[in-house]
């Protein structure tokens, strides 16, 4: 995936070349620009969220979640899921894990959902592009939404 | 470059330190996986970025507007999709993009569509979710996703006022 980003980022960097230099190092400025204009938010959020997966261990996760956990249990999902942020490479084998080991399906669903919609520890950079109204907004819903899936999924699954 | 605006991040770094002093397991395992977040990182941003440079030289802002603004329709809305399904990276990369999207006057509601397919339907993932989770896992939540997706758009939109979504706009026009 990264290698395709790199070859479609390399095409069009040389065709923008070819078309013209002066936009081109024009584009590069930009594209400094706005990388340093986030950088220090995205340095911070690094390291939260190194000590917020050095805290919360996949072990702990599934001593929370287990199937008798109810909707309480889907409650505490959500949460995690909404203040973590895994890749999702490392979030399916866990959630598979976690269903192996007790886990139930409403409760699995709601800690994915939440994991992906919601971004607590990303809060500070959509704010900084959106405002703070439309980032509060935009992550409750994306939590009330992910309590739906689960709900949802008790019915389905 | 200033350092005052990486006050928040070096506070950040001492407490890691701190933490390092007072519980050398925790301390080490959260440097680690910093590190490794910071890698992964560095590697997706560069592309990303670049892209995003090309895109707000070339393309024109009636383009956009044409494409993704507020008479865009399903076009709009399918295209949105579209580039948050294809794109590759955490969903804190997701936001530059949005800028940029906003600032060539792409409508507001579209720009959350992305966001939302960027969080949650990127094609490696969905694939990945069912080999993982099964087919009938990721068909219930892929469909949710889709109908959810556009509704949190339009709430979000919505809730918001007309003076809070110029400020979006004006906000985005001056990076």
């Amino acid at each position: 995936m990264t290698a395709a980003l790199y070859t479609i980022a390399i095409l069009a960097l040389s065709f923008s070349l070819l078309k013209s230099k002066e936009k081109t190092v024009l584009a590069l400025k930009k594209a400094w620009k706005s990388f340093e204009n986030i950088l220090p938010q995205f340095l911070s959020i690094l390291i939260i969220i190194g000590l917020l997966l050095a805290v919360l261990t996949p072990e702990q996760i599934s001593k929370l979640l287990g199937r008798e956990s109810g909707w309480y249990g889907v409650l505490i999902a959500a949460a995690i899921g909404s203040i973590t942020l895994v890749p999702g490479f490392i979030a399916f084998p866990l959630a598979a894990a976690l269903l192996k080991s007790g886990a139930g399906y409403m409760q699995i669903a709601a800690f994915i959902s939440a994991l992906m919609m919601v971004g607590i520890v990303t809060i500070p950079v959509e704010m900084e592009y959106f405002g703070k109204k439309a980032a509060a907004v935009r992550n409750t819903a994306a939590f009330v939404f992910s309590l739906v899936i689960a709900l949802v999924m008790g019915v389905v699954m | 470059m200033k350092v005052k605006r990486y006050r928040v991040f070096i506070l950040l770094v001492a407490l890691n330190i701190a933490i390092f002093l007072f519980s050398p397991t925790v301390g080490a395992k959260s440097l680690q996986l910093t590190w490794k977040n910071l890698l992964e990182m560095a590697s997706i941003l560069p592309p990303v970025f670049i892209l995003l440079g090309l895109l707000d030289v070339w393309v024109k802002r009636e383009t956009m507007v044409k494409y993704m603004g507020d008479g865009s329709g399903i076009t709009g809305v399918l295209l949105a999709f579209f580039l948050g399904s294809a794109a590759a990276g955490p969903l804190y990369a997701a936001f530059p993009v949005a800028g940029v999207l906003l600032k060539k006057g792409s409508k507001l509601s579209n720009v959350f569509i992305m966001l939302g397919a960027w969080s949650t339907t990127k094609i490696p993932l969905i694939l990945f979710e069912a080999s993982s989770l099964g087919l009938k896992f990721m068909l219930v939540r892929l469909a949710m996703d889709l109908i959810g997706i556009v509704v949190i758009a339009y709430l979000t939109q919505r809730m918001l006022s007309k003076e809070e979504i110029e400020s979006i706009y004006q906000n985005a026009s001056g990076r």
